[in-house]
């Protein structure tokens, strides 16, 4: 019996710990401004892979042109 | 590395995006969060000036010799150019809208960027309507030069000789009078440069295409 309520402190103990402990809980607070930030960067970084793409094929087109 | 900066692109570009929508800013009526548009609204604007400031560059270029290809790249950088100022003043309509409660005021910053705007739409008609490429570079380089130098007055000067809604007018020197902290100085000039160099690239990228255009149908 004490074997056990002393397991069960234990867990209570690491479960209160674990609250204390800051995890990605600010992802959800803070009007989830995080979540627009992720949009965003996926926007930016979707466009800028665009740009890249078309660099490359402006690129392989530039090598292949008649006359520099 | 010759794309150095094309890298240095994305990582500022990620950089202000992230830091610009995170890191502290100034505590403001009327403003709120919307000061946060500095990062965004006012580069567009520094952008389109830079891309139209190297396009006098190559008209300057182009008229002291024959080569056509400044002209192509006088071009370009003013097409990229509008590109920007299409976007400064609609984020600055959005902007305007939510802060001095109308889409469009009678500030003279505003009216003097539109009438820019249309002075440079003019550039890109006259062009279209000069058949021949040789009197095409010539007239449009007089005209760019000229173009630049209304920027100046219509964006540069009169915003700063009478009043303006707009920050660091009204007789005011620019920079000095933003309410600018240290912390927005630090995402607010990565954020002009990222800016830069986006529009540096896509109109390096248009100059190209239109060096193709040029090696194939001639």
């Amino acid at each position: 019996m004490r074997f056990v309520l002393v397991i069960l402190s234990l867990f209570f103990s690491i479960s209160g710990l674990a609250q204390s402990i800051e995890m990605a809980d600010q992802m959800r607070a803070n009007g989830k401004i995080y979540v627009v930030v992720a949009v965003l960067l996926i926007i930016l970084i979707g466009l800028l892979v665009y740009l890249i793409s078309i660099d490359r094929k402006v690129s392989r087109l530039e090598k292949n042109s008649p006359k520099k | 590395m010759k794309y150095w900066w094309k890298v240095l692109t994305v990582i500022l570009l990620s950089y202000v995006l992230i830091a610009g929508l995170l890191v502290e800013v100034p505590r403001q009526i009327i403003l709120y969060e919307t000061i946060r548009n500095l990062y965004f609204h006012v580069p567009m604007w520094f952008s389109m000036i830079f891309l139209f400031f190297i396009s006098v560059v190559y008209s300057v270029k182009s008229l002291s010799g024959t080569d056509l290809k400044h002209d192509r790249k006088a071009v370009e950088l003013v097409n990229t150019g509008i590109i920007f100022g299409i976007l400064g003043t609609l984020t600055g309509s959005i902007w305007a809208k939510f802060t001095w409660g109308a889409w469009w005021t009678n500030d003279v910053k505003l009216n003097g960027s539109a009438i820019t705007m249309l002075i440079y739409l003019a550039y890109i008609v006259l062009r279209g309507s000069l058949e021949d490429e040789q009197k095409r570079a010539r007239i449009s380089a007089v005209y760019n030069i000229f173009a630049f130098v209304l920027l100046i007055v219509f964006i540069g000067i009169l915003p700063r000789m009478t009043d303006s809604l707009h920050p660091g007018n009204g007789g005011n020197p620019g920079f000095n009078n933003y309410d600018l902290d240290d912390n927005m100085k630090l995402v607010f000039y990565p954020a002009v440069l990222a800016w830069i160099l986006l529009g540096w690239w896509i109109a390096t990228l248009r100059f190209r295409i239109s060096n193709l255009q040029q090696n194939l149908f001639t």
